[in-house]
Formats: C-alpha cells, structure tokens, sequence
C-alpha cells in the first residue's frame, strides 16, 4: 500500500478516525478505573480517621460537616451514641511545593488527639519528616487553647522540623485551621 | 541492523538518558528514590513500546502533513491510560510521581523514537526499539536516583539503613544533587563508551 498523501480529505479522514479510536479506549480505560480510584481515595480517609480518633463504632463518613467545600470537612465519631471525638480534614496552601492535606482529630474539649498527613509533596529528607512521629505526636494530648501552634521561631510552641521551617508553618497552619473549624462546627 | 541489536542499543551505545541526552527534566525531578525510578521507567517502558507499535503500524495511514498531531494523540492517550491506571491500583506511587505522569506526553524520548524510528520501520523492530530504549532510560534513572537514595537519605527502596538521626548528604536529594550525580553519570558513561568503541 502507497502511504497516504498529503491531501486535506486524508488528512481530515485520518486524524478523526485516529482521534476516534483513542477516545473509545480512553472511555474504556476510565470506566475500568472509575471505581478504584474513588475506592482508593474514600479508603485513604476511612483510615485516617481511624488512626487520629479513639475508638468509635459508627460510619464518621456519613455524619460529615464540610466548613469549606471538599477541602476542610468535620468528621463526627460516637460510640455509644456518646460523642468521642472529630476528625477534621484539613489543608495548607503554604507547603513548600504545594498544597499539604492533614486530618487532625479532635477529642471533644478540643484536645488533639493524633494527627495523619494525609498528601504531602514536600522535599524527601526535609520537609517530608512531618509525617514521623517525632514531629508530629508533639501535639498529642496539647489543646490549643493553652499550646500555641506556631514554630519557635515564631514565638509559638513547636519544635520546627531542622532545615525545614517552611513545612513546619505550613503543618500548623493547617492545625490551626482544623482547630478554627473545630470550634466552629464541630463543637456542639 | 539485526533484531538484537536494535533492542540492546538503547542501554549504552544510544542510551537515551546519558547519550541522546533527551527527556532530562523529568529524569531529574523524580530521581530522588529508587521505587519512583522504577515507577517512573515502567510507565515509559509501556508509553514508548504501545506508541512505537501503534505508530509503525498506522505509518501508511498517517499523512505526512499530520504525522506530529497524530503522534501526540496516540502518545498522549497511551499516557492518561497509564495515569489512570497507576492513580487506581498504585495510589502511594502516583502520589509521589505526581504531574511528571502526565508530562511524558511530552517528553522528547517519546516523540524522539516516533519520529526516528518507528515511522520508518517495521512493526517488530519498533518494538523492540521501544522495549530496548525504555529499558535503558529505566537503567539509567535506576542508576541516578539510587545514588541519590542512598546518599542523600541513607534509604534504598525506602528502606532506612543509618540511624534516623545520623546526617546524610542532604544536597543529592535537592534538586543540585540531580545535576552533580547526572554529570558524573555521564561522564563515566562516556568513559565506558570510548574504551569499547
């Protein structure tokens, strides 16, 4: 076979037909992988909430606050029907590439409880420290009321991570935005 | 040339990292651990050998006039299915790859192999083309951020092996880190192919 010319019907004719294809196997891919991927996303928070809380035995998913959009949502726990505690999924524009999505979780007097990064793109090796232990239990047991959450350097409580001041603003601004939320519509 | 050839020129002699020098901004942003490279180097192991098959085999059909659009259709639908795909079965590594997935659209290996290769070739040449330099960009971004890895976090595969306290050469994480491991590379690459030719 002759390869095609240059000619505007063939031209048209083979990048419709091409574009076509492309978008039938796209389409087929993207049904595929619909439902993992909400699947995977819902799982991420499900866990996170888990970790941040004390036990509870109902579905926080389903007794959920959004205070702004999808970015900063009150998750409710009971157990018992006694209230025990709320998760609050939380954000910072401020990280050092880009926006960090916590979930902070709040015993009922506005003590936190643990805290879980839940999507971070900081530095590895710097910035990405947040994610330990060392970093990130300093605020357990601390209510914000009495603990200031800002780093030293600020004037505030925190050890901020070494190397790393830009990240560790960026946490507790995002704890102290959970902790705004919390007071706002999570308190009750 | 024979078949065996163009499969294994791709890994030193036309090394598309060290060589050809192509598709270097992404190479250089997520070499910072050994799992993102091999992440990184599946998805355009499959993105160049899918393109070069489909390309060869559609090179009659595609107008000369065209090509470079059509190209970039089938290279760029190649690559949002390997988008999807990682973000719903390997979500921790879709993560961490972040935008530079979606940039292979237009990363010059790709393209590159399109237009050198497989529209002048026939269907199993150009996969084994494909095959081969996707191979070696893998080896190569292996290569580099396992240096770096190693270095720059005392980790291999995410796998800590000094004390959490200890310090590690910090720069071979940060950006300037790729650029020193990424010159030398080049430079002992360079080396190996001068004592062989």
């Amino acid at each position: 076979m002759q390869k095609l010319s240059s000619t505007l019907p063939n031209m048209v004719l083979s990048l419709t037909i091409i574009s076509i294809v492309m978008a039938i196997a796209l389409g087929f891919v993207y049904e595929k992988t619909k439902d993992p991927i909400a699947k995977g996303q819902q799982a991420k928070i499900t866990s996170s909430i888990a970790e941040v809380l004390p036990t509870f035995d109902n579905d926080p998913t389903k007794e959920m606050t959004q205070i702004e959009g999808e970015d900063l949502v009150i998750y409710k726990a009971t157990k018992g029907g006694q209230w025990v505690g709320s998760a609050v999924k939380t954000y910072s524009p401020k990280g050092f590439a880009g926006k960090i999505v916590l979930m902070v979780g709040f015993l009922p007097d506005g003590t936190i409880n643990n805290i879980s990064v839940v999507d971070q793109k900081e530095t590895p090796g710097l910035g990405t420290k947040m994610t330990e232990p060392k970093f990130k239990n300093q605020f357990n047991q601390k209510n914000p009321n009495s603990y200031k959450i800002t780093v030293k350097k600020d004037g505030g409580d925190v050890d901020a991570i070494t190397a790393s001041t830009i990240s560790s603003r960026a946490f507790c601004d995002a704890v102290n935005r959970a902790y705004e939320a919390f007071k706002k519509g999570g308190a009750q | 040339m024979s078949l065996f050839k163009e499969f294994t020129k791709g890994f030193v002699k036309e090394n598309p990292l060290f060589v050809l020098v192509l598709g270097t901004c992404p190479s250089l942003a997520i070499t910072t651990s050994a799992s993102n490279a091999i992440g990184m180097g599946a998805a355009v192991i499959f993105v160049l050998t899918m393109s070069n098959i489909f390309i060869s085999l559609l090179k009659k059909f595609i107008p000369d006039k065209v090509r470079i659009p059509a190209f970039i259709v089938i290279i760029a639908t190649f690559v949002t299915i390997v988008d999807l795909v990682m973000h719903a079965f390997t979500p921790d590594l879709y993560s961490s790859l972040g935008v530079f997935i979606p940039l292979i659209v237009v990363n010059c290996i790709i393209l590159g192999r399109a237009e050198a290769f497989a529209q002048k070739n026939t269907v199993l040449s150009s996969t084994l083309d494909g095959l081969g330099m996707g191979i070696g960009y893998t080896l190569a971004i292996f290569a580099i951020a396992s240096i770096r890895e190693i270095l720059g976090n005392g980790s291999f595969f995410n796998m800590k092996f000094v004390s959490p306290e200890a310090s590690t050469i910090l720069i071979f994480i940060m950006p300037p880190g790729a650029f020193l491991t990424f010159g030398y590379l080049m430079v002992v690459i360079n080396k190996l192919k001068a004592k062989f030719n």
